[in-house]
């Protein structure tokens, strides 16, 4: 990659850990090991169930909310902060310092990722004194939950490249939702005729498929994550960021700036 | 080869909460700027000077015309590895100190990392800030940010230069440090471009200056001629402790005035020996002979003045200037 790109995703990467975003992880650690002692007292057979569903959904939500508040702020604070002005004067093109942003971004989720997934497996161990072969499947949730944060983190940054970073936020998190309910919406446009199925399939199949992405169901029960799901869904989601990444760079590009 | 050709470059912006009308930032502006010179960008508050440095920066994009910086398009990313700018009231990430600023500048202008640290510690130096530069920039005043727009602007060791007042913000030293400064990078053979407001600075530093209103090039001119005794006329300072002035100095044409024992007479410059024989007769003891010189400040004062034809005069100097300099 080039090594501007690395540059300003390093300095984006650090301005996030300086500005304590990572605190979040005392708040999911205190939130993971009150569930764990909570369940460990009171069920008999069903903490794995519990610690499962109840950490990665944390993981989840967590992440999902770091991506959408610094990443509607990415490139629009810049601009309001015009901190963006001794940036652009330099060789850096403007598309390179939206992606340098976005690998930022996304390179900080990560980070705090792997310390909260720790977390997990430190609850299960807990919970259950030991791992079991099953537990491979909650890496393939975990990653999935990554692919997420990729959709989300692009989604802000397309949004904030037109409007307010209120206004992102919102149409971020409302894709959100409805993404997470893109199966039960395909499933509605499947039954529905007329012009209203017409409707339902083409929004349906344009809101990012976060279901296909959720399988914290699936490997809380113990089941395994079929191997053409992960690869289909890595593909879904580099596809569907890397849009989201070219329409907010192709806005930034004929912009002016404050 | 010229350093800056600035060909009819044109922005309206668009004002208006509902009705969007557009409003004229700056009209076609045609400009050269050659390599080596230092050239001075004055005009009162809103005239479009920082209008102009966004455009060249492509910050902002223009309307209409285009510009050509040492040689290359402006928009040429490899140009811009050549170019430090200063924006007016910089801003940079709070949360990096001035040291980790600089050196996260110098990878992006490409300074090799070999000798990078020792530069920006070099840079560090030269604009005083070699005592603070562990500190995060949220915590510097005024001036220490201004300071810091300076080190990043010729970090790179750019050849041509772009600062956007410069001067504002700075106390005297650091004004002072500043003229050093712009002299030394002319010394260097580096193209400084410059707007300010402090025309005595344009006058003890630029090469030429031009004068922006209203969005308009009222005129471009080199300082050593508009400063220059072209007034014909010169100052004459003596002693007269009787507070009298001899009338033959009078008739000589001479405008006098009388401050404590001194008398200071202002007169055409073909009666200058004629003068001087007035006061040798007469045993006054002379102080000072000194030509009168016109002020960039007049210079400047009659530019923004709106009347048609100074206006008119000031389009064709600067079309004379902008196509022949
Ligand atoms: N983003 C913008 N939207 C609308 N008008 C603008 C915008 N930026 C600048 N202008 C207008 O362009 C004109 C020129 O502004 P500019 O900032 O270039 O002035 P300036 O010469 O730098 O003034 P100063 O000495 O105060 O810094 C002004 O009339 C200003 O109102
Ligand atoms: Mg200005």
């Amino acid at each position: 990659m080039n090594s501007r790109i690395v540059c300003i995703a390093f300095n984006t990467f650090r301005e996030a850990v300086r500005d304590r975003v990572l605190y979040n992880l005392i708040a999911f650690a205190v939130l993971l090991s009150g569930a764990s002692i909570l369940v460990g007292e009171i069920s008999i057979d069903i903490e794995r169930l519990v610690v499962v569903n109840l950490g990665l959904t944390a993981v989840s939500l967590f992440g999902v909310v770091i991506a959408i508040f610094i990443g509607i702020g990415l490139v629009s604070k810049e601009i309001e902060r015009r901190t963006l002005y001794t940036v652009l004067s330099r060789p850096v093109r403007r598309w390179e310092f939206v992606v340098g942003k976005f690998f930022g971004l996304t390179g900080t989720l990560v980070v705090n990722t792997f310390f909260m997934a720790l977390g997990v497996f430190l609850a299960l161990l807990y919970v259950a004194h030991k791992f079991e072969k099953m537990d491979v499947w909650v890496l393939a949730a975990l990653y999935f939950i990554v692919l997420q944060f990729l959709i989300v983190c692009a989604l802000a940054l397309f949004f904030s490249s037109f409007s307010t970073p209120l206004m992102s936020a919102v149409f971020t998190f409302a894709l959100f939702v409805i993404g997470s309910l893109a199966d039960d919406l395909r499933g509605f446009a499947r039954i529905t005729h007329g012009a209203g199925g017409w409707l339902a399939t083409a929004i349906a199949y344009l809101v990012p498929n976060f279901s296909a992405l959720n399988v914290i169901n699936l490997v809380a029960h113990g089941g395994p994550v079929p191997g053409s799901l992960i690869l289909y869904n890595t593909l879904y989601a580099l596809l569907y960021s890397a849009m989201a990444v070219s329409g907010a760079v192709l806005i930034f590009q004929r912009r002016n700036l404050k | 080869m010229a350093a800056i050709e600035i060909l009819d470059l044109e922005k309206s912006y668009l004002v208006g909460f509902w009705r969007k009308r557009p409003r004229l930032a700056l009209r076609p502006l045609r400009l050269t700027i050659e390599e080596g010179e230092v050239f001075g960008f004055l005009g009162p508050n809103g005239a479009g000077k920082t209008t102009t440095l966004k455009l060249l920066m492509g910050l902002v994009f223009p309307t209409a015309g285009t510009a050509r910086l040492l040689g290359c398009a402006m928009d040429d990313p490899r140009v811009k590895s050549q170019i430090g700018f200063l924006p007016e009231q910089p801003y940079f990430y709070d949360h990096l100190s001035a040291r980790e600023l600089l050196n996260y500048y110098a990878q992006l202008s490409g300074v090799p990392a070999k000798g990078r640290s020792a530069r920006v510690e070099q840079m560090l130096a030269r604009v005083g800030l070699s005592d603070s530069a562990g500190m995060q920039l949220r915590k510097f005043s005024k001036g220490m940010l201004q300071r810091v727009g300076l080190a990043q602007a010729i970090l790179h060791d750019p050849k041509l230069v772009f600062l956007d007042e410069p001067m504002s913000g700075l106390d005297p030293m650091g004004r002072r440090e500043v003229r050093d400064l712009i002299q030394q990078l002319r010394s260097e053979g580096k193209t400084v471009f410059f707007s300010t407001h402090i025309l005595s600075d344009a006058e003890a530093l630029c090469d030429r200056v031009g004068v922006i209103h209203q969005g308009e090039l009222r005129g471009v001119g080199a300082v050593a001629e508009l400063t220059s005794g072209k007034q014909g006329k010169v100052e004459i300072v003596f002693y007269a402790p009787e507070q009298k002035v001899p009338l033959a100095l009078t008739g000589l044409g001479a405008e006098a005035r009388i401050s404590g024992d001194m008398v200071n007479a202002v007169l055409p410059e073909a009666q200058q020996e004629a003068a001087l024989d007035v006061l040798r007769r007469e045993r006054i003891k002379l102080i000072s002979l000194t030509p009168v010189r016109s002020s960039l400040e007049e210079y400047y004062i009659q530019k923004l003045r709106p009347s048609p034809d100074a206006t008119e005069a000031g389009r064709e100097e600067a079309d004379r200037k902008g196509a022949g300099a």
